[in-house]
């Protein structure tokens, strides 16, 4: 790790750079938040599965420690083997030691940003390990030697001119093809020699039954499936929020998953685990990693009923226009952003500052968090704490004390006008953050006050 | 203390008070054609329905449509001629990587989504509806519920291994999102609909 993180901004500085590319990146995200209005505009009802959704996950929160044991046991009934991992060096022990324990050095995995959270390719390839991640997207980004940039669009940030040259190099396809339909069919090729040949595979969760022990894993692809019903030992890795009471409840969320997520009516597979398949052996590893303490943040705890569809990235301004990496978290966008404090507050600081707080990322969140609202108490939380930097201190005392005098802030608004149209290079300029990829308003001749106080009728 | 109960303890501790479980059941909404919406959505996510009255005309659809040599497997509980006897895999998973077209009963289809739900009582292997080239799925109509809610009225507390919803052929739109079908399961899916 390095010493000297760059914040958000800083990175999102890098990303702007190229304004074509910001403007595709804004334009395809965008057009995904379209296909999922569709959908939900499209389904009577719509907004009572969401609050049905939503009080299922505020239950769910509220008898996690019993829900846990009783997902377990039933789990354990049903022949699973459940392990726990209170940190993700815990967790990434558990997967090592029950790989080394069978002979097993190379892995193939579909989809979890739970072992992306926990860093787990990096650690199992330090150890020697070979991991092959199965989703193509995810393949992409691997490939690129590079984190995703998005829960459920791997690779968006990048142009498929750039994927035909990095499967040109690894996959072997003509120089210069950059042809979707190709370039996914030498990946099926490739990905298939992997699927047979891995003993060992791991797939995320999306959701985990109490009263059944089974568990629901949803792809498009069909890699999760590929991997899991060809390998001896199938890994399921999950976060403790992923308990969803009954099965009957799996209704409800998998109406809403596929259609905030992509626009789809239901993902193309969704596939429900419940026993090891013969002479296989399943292994689930449910983690804390920071879950519990979230859960004891009474104006955080929502943030745990996230069910990893991506809406708030997808519609986010902020997330559109400065890219997944610039939150330098495994979760990007706006809910990373209140996921990512509670694990480091300093290290994420600036994460809940990276929002316009317009609230739409709220309105749309299948499970009614209110992630808009936990952004702004973030921010309160974290310059309490001292977590902001010495620029940022600086400029809100200075505002605070403009706002809070009408002298200071009539002859500030006056110092302001003028500057900007006798002296415009004393804004101009890269010392000034507001001119980084904007320009500067024109000037208006007076102030709304000013102007008030000459029209209104005597 | 083991990390079981050291998290156990914490969430126990950190957990708000009970709040009660919403009623779904109202969810289910109005009366709908299931079947014609069915058909729709199924078709909109890539996949093919065909309506039949009688199990030769999948038959007829096989010979026509998979070349001699070519790996079928049907896992139906009667023969589909002699391009699709009825096939016994129990053998290993792997040895199905070559299946050109799998020919699977469904226990119910899912109109608001296109899925069907495949339990692996009948799939011969885990493997076979993601790693065959095509998949061909038999569902009768009158098993066609209009949303999940109902779906998972009728699955109940029934006991399965595995069992999975298949909704068209496997997809990716991870290059651009640009649509591609044919990622690592079924290249296309075809559901059958039986008049029963």
């Amino acid at each position: 790790m390095e010493s000297e993180v760059k914040d958000h901004a800083e990175l999102a500085a890098i990303f702007n750079k190229d304004e074509n590319r910001v403007d595709w990146h804004d334009e395809t995200l965008w057009w995904v938040r379209q296909k999922r209005d569709k959908m939900a505009h499209g389904l009577p009802g719509w907004e009572d599965l969401r609050e049905a959704a939503s009080q299922i996950k505020d239950n769910v929160l509220s008898n996690l420690s019993q829900y846990l044991q009783q997902f377990e046991a039933n789990a354990q009934a049903n022949g699973t083997i459940v392990h726990w991992a209170a940190d993700a060096k815990e967790h990434n022990e558990i997967v090592l030691e029950l790989l080394l324990k069978n002979g097993i050095r190379k892995m193939v995995k579909s989809k979890s940003m739970l072992t992306e959270e926990c860093h787990l390719n990096e650690y199992l390839e330090q150890q020697g390990i070979d991991v092959i991640d199965s989703d193509l997207g995810e393949r992409i980004v691997q490939l690129a030697k590079e984190p995703p940039s998005h829960i459920v669009l791997p690779c968006i940030h990048k142009k498929k001119e750039e994927i035909g040259d990095l499967f040109h190099i690894h996959l072997g396809t003509p120089a210069g093809n950059a042809d979707p339909q190709l370039l996914t069919e030498a990946a099926r090729q490739h990905l298939r020699e992997v699927f047979l040949t891995r003993k060992a595979a791991l797939t995320g969760v999306n959701f985990a039954v109490a009263e059944t022990g089974e568990f629901v894993v949803c792809t498009n692809e069909g890699n999760a499936d590929m991997g899991a019903h060809l390998a001896d030992i199938h890994i399921a890795s999950m976060g403790i929020e992923k308990i969803i009471p009954q099965r009957k409840h799996l209704g409800v969320f998998l109406r809403l998953l596929a259609r905030s997520a992509t626009g789809q009516p239901i993902t193309t597979y969704s596939s429900h685990f419940v026993k090891p398949r013969d002479g296989q052996r399943l292994h689930i590893i449910i983690v804390d990693n920071g879950r519990s303490i979230q859960l004891g943040r009474e104006d955080f705890r929502n943030s745990l009923k996230c069910i990893r569809c991506g809406a708030c990235m997808n519609t986010c301004p902020v997330y559109r226009r400065s890219g997944g990496h610039s939150y330098h978290t495994a979760i990007a966008g706006p809910i990373g952003a209140i996921l990512a404090p509670n694990l480091d507050m300093e290290k994420y600081a600036d994460l809940p500052f990276a929002s316009t707080l317009c609230g739409s990322c709220s309105n749309v969140c299948p499970v009614k968090i209110d992630i808009h609202q936990q952004l702004y108490k973030w921010r309160q939380v974290i310059v309490q704490k001292g977590y902001t930097t010495t620029a940022k201190k600086a400029s809100m005392k200075l505002m605070a004390f403009t706002l809070s005098s009408p002298a200071a802030y009539r002859t500030g608004g006056k110092v302001g006008r003028w500057v900007l149209k006798h002296a415009p290079f004393a804004v101009n300029n890269k010392f000034n953050p507001w001119f980084k990829q904007r320009d500067m308003p024109e000037t208006p001749e007076q102030s709304f006050g000013e102007w008030y106080n000459k029209n209104r009728k005597k | 203390m083991s990390s079981r109960d050291k998290i156990l303890s914490a969430v126990a501790a950190n957990q708000p008070r009970l709040s009660p479980l919403p009623d779904v059941d109202f969810l289910k909404g109005g009366e709908i054609n299931a079947v014609e919406k069915f058909t729709e959505v199924l078709t909109a996510v890539g996949g093919k329905v065909i309506n039949i009255a009688k199990l030769d005309e999948v038959t007829a659809y096989i010979e026509m449509n998979i070349a001699a040599g070519e790996r079928v497997v049907n896992l139906l509980s009667e023969p589909l001629g002699m391009r699709a006897p009825q096939t016994d895999i129990k053998d290993l998973p792997h040895a199905l990587a070559n299946i050109e077209l799998a020919i699977l009963q469904a226990e119910m289809g899912i109109a608001e989504n296109g899925a069907v739900w495949l339990n692996e009582n009948r799939l011969g292997q885990r493997v076979t509806p993601f790693i065959c080239q095509h998949l061909v799925v038999i569902l009768d109509k009158s098993n066609v519920v209009p949303t999940m809610h109902h779906a998972y009225e009728k699955i109940g507390n029934e006991k399965y291994g595995f069992a999975t919803f298949i909704a068209g052929p496997s997809k990716t739109a991870d290059i651009e999102q640009s649509l591609v079908l044919g990622a690592h399961g079924s290249r296309s899916m075809t559901v059958f609909l039986r008049d029963i």
